[in-house]
């Protein structure tokens, strides 16, 4: 492909740029990249291949879409890149709060400034999933049980996101767990199905077929009010049906994976207002919607000032919990 | 037989004619993909992936898997033709099927390896049908321990053996391990060996370090040689496919015994690539011929060819009731279920059987088509050794330098595969052994996280081992295959003491340097 789309496609843009007005706000003028900060089949590598869909079918910009995949070090890879790519406006990151979350425990070669960030679309949820067959039916059952019986919590990398949840149930619920970081969460799905943890916060889509079949089932949701209606997952519940983890006494009111849109660095206020309205558009399609509910996201679009104090305030949160549990690097 | 009713209600679904087409479609880019090194299943088949939106589920997955089955074919053109694995799992075919085709029987490799594969792929299916609910109660059997044990097994059946001093194993597969260590550790999360080059920290891919390895290692040393006869003059025969095909029954051993554990591995799983070793190692110590593996010994095609489609059709299994890939592709596949709206998972066996079934049935039908079209290819391939050195040569380091570029786009994936050219040569010519450095490559990293999450796991008691029957066996499994040279070792040197003196005539020196690949 990448041979192909190398000779062809700059010729393509050859053709197309005679047709752009003169004078008009800032177009794509190459191909454009789409980079996603994981590998194929993940949930970044599906937002950004379902935004590229979405802008072809409706034909929203002139220039062909390509997805990359650079998914190495947890996604370092492709910020990296993105990075390396200072001033292209042509080459679009998605990723998540790894973005600047991964700079402050890892010494990996970036920060989410030497970025310009675009906007956070869509909002994953996290939810406390634990065996079918487990004795305990609610979070205080849980909570008692793993504080006479230390629990193994199963979640995807280390000092990442899950990890990050799993230290604030600690300190919250007053009881100590042993975290064992896997490549994904699908990974920690089937461990928890064998009864090889006792735990793990997986994201809806990540856990949804195991549900359905019977082999784990949430106990409560990270969020302040429960999810919406979907259609029923199992024969007798559905998303609505979770409730949330401060219903059930467990003090965590919010905890979620924003999906982040990024360009390089030093990229000028005309190319980042063009895709903020890129991506504002796609939001307005139908099947934006179709995809939001396919993978039980939350719509919100953060941009602009409201998303750089959301990365602010995420940033705070993280550094005082990695600072106490002493993964700070310098 | 309820799981026979479902079958033939789905070969209703997959014997259609435009199910027929599309899997012909799908074989043919497969077998393309396949053969271009660095494109790979993978790439090929998420390429594929957004032209089947529109599409039925059934018709979808039967054109993606039967790409899959072209691309697990092709993959073993280049590791026969011009030492070039095209996919991890491909790399223990070079280590037999390229000496035989350089020896002039190109036709003979190529069609020895096509029939193996499609014997294993049957075998897999054939698993898949009958022992489908079975497979996927193992499978969640294995935690951590088991997985580092599996992994284990797969070392320890390839590392105590072969030509090369013991030592030299241990320094390859000691550099092997430090390679798979650079980039993010998954349990720690922080950076390793990456010596400054931010780039580095997405680790080394495989199809860099191997098509470096062999590709441009097997030129140097060619090139040094001055190896003008290269343009092998095969003859190009069907008779030749034919009787190759027609001879594998004589080797039921060795093909039964492969499917055993291509199945064995695909479904617990560790993997095509595991599987393929494992199966090769084995098969050296057990084959009657063992000695000779490595100089172009059939066995040593069938072994790996057996086990590692055996391993790729059964891994199909544990992504569709479980919802974990067993290879990369089916990674890929999984995301697109996703999108045409099926979970993975427990339920898609109840919720979705004209999927399933349909999938299933056409495994069958893919395969059968995959293997006649492949082995029409033969003689087209084999032709290919007709080409003199000086032209084939710059068609190779092309091919490479593409491959390694295609990877991520990176500039430096192009010279780090000509790095590991080097160390390829200098392996060879040190009689060094690549084996167990490229198996550490492959599986390094992922033993490694199993290792340290099973101590995490039992707060660092390395009883956790032989915490259970199963993990006790597989680790008991493991030691025997490791030690029992060295104990057979031991007991010859205390019989015949007086042997061991004598030094190595030429002609065992010679075999040795054949046989280091």
């Amino acid at each position: 492909m990448d041979v192909t789309s190398r000779f062809l496609l700059p010729a393509a843009a050859i053709l197309l740029a005679g047709t752009i007005p003169a004078g008009a706000a800032w177009q794509p003028q190459k191909p454009i990249e789409f980079v996603a900060t994981a590998g194929p089949g993940g949930g970044t590598d599906n937002l950004a291949r379902a935004v590229q869909n979405i802008i072809t079918k409706y034909k929203l910009t002139d220039q062909p879409i390509v997805v990359v995949n650079k998914g190495g070090g947890s996604g370092a890879e492709g910020y990296v890149y993105g990075k390396a790519s200072a001033a292209d406006p042509h080459k679009v990151i998605f990723g998540t709060s790894n973005a600047w979350q991964q700079p402050l425990v890892s010494k990996v070669a970036f920060n989410y400034t030497d970025l310009t960030p675009i906007a956070a679309m869509a909002q994953d949820e996290f939810l406390l999933w634990v065996k079918q067959d487990a004795p305990y039916k609610t979070v205080s059952d849980y909570l008692k049980a793993a504080a006479a019986n230390e629990f193994k919590m199963g979640g995807a990398q280390s000092k990442d996101t899950d990890e990050v949840l799993t230290r604030m149930m600690e300190k919250v619920g007053h009881i100590k767990l042993t975290y064992i970081p896997f490549k994904s969460g699908a990974e920690a799905a089937v461990q928890l199905a064998g009864g090889h943890i006792d735990s793990h916060v997986n994201n809806p889509s990540e856990s949804l077929g195991q549900w359905r079949g019977g082999t784990q089932r949430p106990l409560c949701v990270f969020s302040p009010k429960r999810l919406s209606q979907g259609p029923k997952v199992t024969a007798t519940e559905g998303w609505s049906d979770v409730p949330t983890c401060v219903e059930q006494g467990l003090d965590i009111s919010q905890y979620e994976q924003p999906r982040t849109v990024w360009l390089p660095g030093k990229v000028t206020p005309e190319q980042t207002t063009f895709y903020v309205e890129l991506m504002k558009k796609v939001r307005a399609t139908p099947e934006w919607k179709d995809y939001i509910e396919k993978t039980s996201q939350v719509d919100t679009f953060l941009t602009g000032a409201e998303f750089d104090s959301y990365i602010k305030q995420d940033l705070e949160h993280i550094k005082q919990v990695a600072a106490e549990q002493g993964w700070l690097v310098k | 037989m309820e799981n026979l009713q479902e079958l033939l209600h789905g070969f209703t679904i997959a014997v259609t004619v435009p199910h027929l087409v599309l899997m012909v479609i799908g074989v043919l880019l497969g077998i393309l993909v396949g053969v271009l090194p660095g494109l790979g299943a993978p790439n090929g088949v998420s390429l594929l992936l957004p032209l089947t939106f529109g599409m039925q589920p059934v018709s979808a997955i039967i054109l993606l898997s039967s790409m899959y089955w072209g691309a697990l074919f092709g993959g073993s053109v280049t590791s026969i033709l011009f030492n070039i694995p095209g996919e991890p799992s491909s790399v223990a075919t070079t280590f037999d099927g390229y000496p035989m085709a350089r020896d002039g029987r190109p036709t003979t490799a190529l069609a020895t390896a096509f029939g193996s594969a499609a014997f294993g792929a049957l075998v897999g299916v054939i698993l898949i049908t009958f022992l489908a609910s079975w497979v996927a109660q193992v499978a969640l059997a294995f935690g951590p321990p088991e997985y580092f044990a599996v992994y284990f097994l797969a070392f320890a059946s390839f590392v105590g053996m072969g030509g090369a001093a013991p030592i030299k194993t241990v320094v390859a597969l000691a550099i092997g391990f430090a390679i798979a260590a650079i980039g993010i550790d998954t349990v720690s999360g922080s950076v390793r060996l990456t010596m400054g080059i931010d780039e580095l920290v997405k680790g080394v891919s495989f199809v860099v370090a191997v098509m470096g390895l062999f590709g441009i290692g097997e030129l140097l040393v060619a090139v040094e040689e001055e190896f003008h006869a290269r343009g092998v003059s095969s003859r190009i025969d069907w008779k030749e496919v034919f009787r190759a095909v027609v001879r594998l029954p004589r080797h039921g051993i060795a093909l039964l015994r492969s499917a055993a554990i291509g199945c064995w591995m695909g479904i617990t799983p560790g993997g095509p690539t595991a599987a393929s070793f494992m199966s090769y190692g084995i098969a050296r110590r057990f084959s009657r011929r063992g000695r000779h593996f490595g100089t172009g010994e059939v066995e040593g095609i069938i072994s790996p060819e057996t086990a590692d489609h055996a391993a790729g059709t059964s891994a199909l299994l544990p992504m569709l009731s479980l919802g974990i890939p067993g290879s990369a592709t089916a990674a890929v596949m999984m995301g697109g279920l996703m999108i045409w709206g099926l979970n993975p998972g427990p339920m898609l066996f109840v919720d979705q059987k004209d999927f399933v079934w349909g999938l299933i049935a056409s495994m069958y039908v893919g395969n059968i088509v995959a293997v006649a079209l492949v082995l029409l290819t033969v003689p087209i391939f084999a032709a290919l050794m007709r080409i003199p050195f000086v032209i084939i040569a710059p068609l190779i380091v092309i091919i490479c330098v593409v491959g390694a570029y295609s990877v991520s786009n990176s500039y430096l994936d192009v010279v780090m595969m000509l790095g590991f050219g080097v160390i390829g040569y200098l392996f060879k010519k040190m009689f060094y052994p690549l084996a167990p450095l490229v198996l550490a490559i492959v599986i390094g990293d992922k033993a490694e996280d199993a290792f340290r999450q099973s101590m995490l796991m039992s707060k660092g008691s390395l009883g956790v081992f032989f915490a259970n029957p199963l993990v006790t066996s597989l680790v008991l499994a493991g030691l025997t295959l490791l030690l029992l040279p060295l104990a057979l070792q031991i007991a010859h040197v205390l019989r015949k003491p007086r042997e061991k003196a004598l030094a190595p005539g030429p002609e065992d020196r010679s075999q040795q340097k054949l046989r280091i690949t």
